[in-house]
């Protein structure tokens, strides 16, 4: 099945040459920072994660945002998403290797890396999120994989594969529970200490997966001629919208516990991330426009989507516009702010704005394009299948 | 077969190219074992015999690593009336002063690269950092 | 016959787990949880101690007394642990590596109001350091054990070989007492102690309480430095008879963030 990725259109060509002049960047970037040391991050001693983690966060919510077509295909039998559910895990993966390549280029003795495997330690999270990721990642490598042969061959999958299908469901759920769990049992750190923060990252996940695989069908069916049906656009809108909604309304919860407890510790990083936060005079808010920006994209989106099941039009235009929304609305809630306002008070009651440097950009939209590359070839292959089989 | 033109040259340059350490390491006789020189103090005794320090060292030297550090066990080595405190910067370099005509000749040859004198101070280095009053 | 044999398997394999999981839940049951109804203990760590101590735990008492109005003292403690531990200095803040330092009241102890404060703590800067925690959540965080509690002596301790620099411990740490080397430390090392090794770049370092020193019979660098008016004494928090637990027993200390149950092993007199 490899050999499909070797054919395509010009456009397919261009896209592949835009993606690896980023990725070629990133790699420069990446081999500075090797060379010269985590110095060239934005980072500091009292502000000790940044874009990197942030954005391995973010991705991890993509790759169990995959769920949401696996859930209902496999489980309740849902036949709209047949086509798509494949584009499900193919997403997943992609999402998966650029995480594991976030987690690379953040820590400091890279080479030292599998000192993870060879002194295993199970009271760190970390360790289990390495556990659960690099089994979510051999999981849907599999399956997607076994069940895309199967459809090229026109033969039923066989049934062992659903054994590992049903694994997967709870591994989705278990890679971002337990990244949340990186932040959320962590004494001293008030804003993520927060029983509610690992339902929150799902219910944003299962918003921000699906919508980037709207937008994806869209893109496909413009450019592949690919066609993952008006149903199955449909219902992924409606389960964006749920998950969207219950995400916001988890964020306000936050807000309720901090400003009606009134505990200072609760209060810092909201007031920063969304009015700044004064302290000896001098007001730090780098990230409030980001996280207005965040809200009206949220609330957008979700007018744009409630328009389209009211009014019951079928727009695809502004379904990809609405998912496009929600999508960096969500991103900017937890690819940046979740992190960023974790730490813009440090243990010792400092404030610190990070600002990451262009080495650090670098490397980020490098990974980030490594991702998208490979999610693009994924889905070059399922849709030559699709192809294949429909001529 | 097809291609047989070009399947059995490519196949015949893929084996030489595999093997030419062999064939390198037979017809030629470019490099010469390392002597490494012996402590300027005179000091004739280590913790083992040379022998065994040659073939070991690495592995004493982690043990030492995971006393010291981990373990909290600091107790000196006595060997031969000597007595040896367990580490590389306190023990190994008090005598073995010359990290480029000690570690490195033999390190060089063998194409390993250990990381120890990354944090570890050799005495030179030390010295280029002193106190001065 | 087929199906009668999937029963016996069915019923052979439920039998079997019931054997091996009844110990772990008998345990389970009868011990901890069963306990702590009979005899409620404190809530909070901190002062009061549960159960009999065993073993050695190293501590250390600042008496701000004795600091009060001398910060050259301060800093000449400051500056004996940077030499001993051949800690480089940075001019940038975010790239910096501190083992032991000075900050005003208000960071060393946020959880303390700094409302109408007094005289005495606004003119004055305090230490902070590594508290050597009972219950070190960067212990708890670290995905490789590159640092651990010692069991012989309470230090928490670093492995500088093993620790592969993800910075979950400065995460873990809810009082800013790690640093990570952002750079090559060398170049911004002053004078050289050939008896300690330095870092490299990429791993997370912080106070050991001198471990090295201890082995030798020497006191941490900086309470040999704290000498001449005995500010700082360190001890066996576990040994009723130690120096320590004597000055413990005769002041009214104070621990950083006591609510976060660390047990830090720092006490301070203010």
């Amino acid at each position: 099945m490899i050999e499909k990725v070797l054919k395509g259109n010009s456009k397919y060509w261009m896209w592949l040459a835009f993606l690896s002049a980023f990725i070629a960047v990133g790699a420069i970037c990446y081999i500075r920072q090797f060379i010269y040391g985590m110095g060239l991050t934005g980072m500091g001693r009292d502000l000790t994660w940044g874009l990197y983690i942030s954005q391995f966060t973010f991705l991890v919510g993509v790759a169990a945002g995959g769920l949401m077509l696996v859930l209902p295909y496999y489980i309740h039998d849902y036949k709209a998403f047949g086509r798509i559910t494949i584009l499900g895990e193919f997403l997943a993966i992609g999402a998966l290797i650029i995480c594991l390549m976030f987690i690379l280029a953040d820590i400091g003795q890279v080479v030292r890396g599998l000192n993870m495997v060879w002194h295993p330690t199970p009271n760190s999270m970390l360790f289990w999120d390495m556990v659960v990721l690099w089994g979510y990642l051999i999981l849907n490598v599999l399956c997607g994989w076994v069940i895309l042969t199967a459809e090229r061959k026109q033969v039923k999958p066989p049934k062992w594969i659903y054994i590992f299908v049903y694994i997967s469901i709870p591994f989705a759920v278990s890679i971002h529970t337990v990244t949340a769990m990186l932040y959320c049992g962590l004494p001293g750190r008030h804003f993520w200490l927060s029983a509610i923060t690992a339902p929150r990252f799902l219910a944003s996940a299962f918003a921000a997966g699906p919508a980037l695989i709207v937008i994806a069908c869209i893109i496909m069916k413009k450019v592949a001629h690919f066609d993952a049906g008006k149903e199955a656009i449909t219902k992924l809108t409606t389960i964006i919208m749920y998950a969207a909604i219950i995400n916001a309304f988890f964020v306000c919860l936050e807000f309720f516990v901090g400003y009606y407890s009134n505990i200072p510790g609760h209060m810092h990083s909201l007031e920063y991330l969304f009015f700044g936060l004064e302290h000896n005079g001098h007001v730090y808010n780098n990230l409030v426009p980001f996280m207005w920006t965040s809200v009206f994209l949220c609330f957008g989106g979700l007018g744009i989507f409630s328009y389209l099941k009211i009014t019951k039009v079928y727009n695809e235009l502004l379904i990809g516009v609405g998912c496009a929304a929600i999508f960096i609305a969500l991103w900017l809630d937890k690819g940046l702010g979740f992190v960023m306002g974790g730490l813009v008070v440090s243990p010792l009651e400092e404030i610190n704005e990070y600002i990451p440097t262009a080495n650090e950009i670098g490397v980020t939209l490098g990974i980030w394009a490594t991702g998208i590359l490979i999610v693009t070839l994924l889905y070059k292959i399922a849709i030559g299948v699709e192809h294949e089989v429909e001529a | 077969m097809y291609n047989k033109g070009t399947i059995i040259p490519g196949l015949a340059i893929f084996v030489l190219i595999v093997t030419s350490p062999l064939w390198l390491n037979a017809f030629m006789t470019g490099s010469t074992v390392p002597k490494v020189e012996l402590p300027q103090g005179g000091e004739k005794q280590c913790v083992a015999s040379a022998t065994e320090m040659r073939a070991n060292h690495m592995q004493l030297l982690n043990e030492w690593r995971d006393d010291v550090l981990r373990d909290g066990n600091r107790v000196t080595v006595m060997v031969d009336g000597k007595v040896y405190r367990k580490g590389l910067q306190m023990a190994c370099m008090e005598c073995h002063t010359n990290k480029e005509k000690f570690c490195d000749s033999c390190h060089e040859y063998a194409s390993v690269k250990p990381y120890c004198w990354d944090c570890h101070l050799t005495p030179e280095l030390a010295a280029t950092k002193k106190e001065t009053h | 016959m087929d199906k009668q044999r999937r029963n016996f398997l069915k019923v052979a394999g439920a039998t079997a787990l019931a054997g091996i999981t009844a110990p772990a839940v008998v345990k389970l049951t009868a011990s901890e949880a069963m306990a702590s109804s009979e005899h409620a203990a404190p809530a909070a760590g901190g002062h009061g101690e549960v159960e009999a101590p065993t073993g050695v735990r190293l501590g250390l008492v600042i008496d701000m007394r004795k600091l009060y109005g001398k910060p050259e003292l301060m800093d000449k403690i400051i500056a004996s642990c940077n030499k001993v531990h051949n800690i480089p200095h940075f001019e940038n803040k975010k790239d910096e590596v501190k083992w032991i330092w000075k900050m005003p009241f208000e960071n060393v102890f946020p959880e303390h109001s700094s409302y109408h404060e007094s005289d005495l703590s606004k003119e004055n800067e305090y230490f902070a350091l590594c508290n050597h925690c009972d219950e070190p959540p960067c212990v708890r965080v670290c995905p490789t054990k590159a640092t651990f509690k010692v069991e012989e002596t309470g230090i928490i301790a670093m492995d500088y070989h093993r620790c592969i620099g993800c910075r979950f411990c400065m995460m873990g740490c809810p009082y800013g007492a790690r640093s990570f080397n952002w750079f090559d430390p060398r170049p911004h090392i002053k004078e050289y102690n050939a008896e300690f090794p330095t870092r490299m770049r990429g791993v997370v370092e912080k106070c050991n309480f001198c471990g090295e020193r201890l082995a030798k019979g020497l006191e941490p660098a900086c309470v040999e430095a704290a000498k001449e008016v005995g500010a700082l004494i360190f001890g066996d928090l576990n040994d009723p008879e130690s120096e320590i637990r004597k000055v413990l027993a005769e002041n009214h200390t104070i621990q950083r963030k006591p609510s976060l149950g660390t047990k830090p092993s720092v006490f301070y007199i203010v």
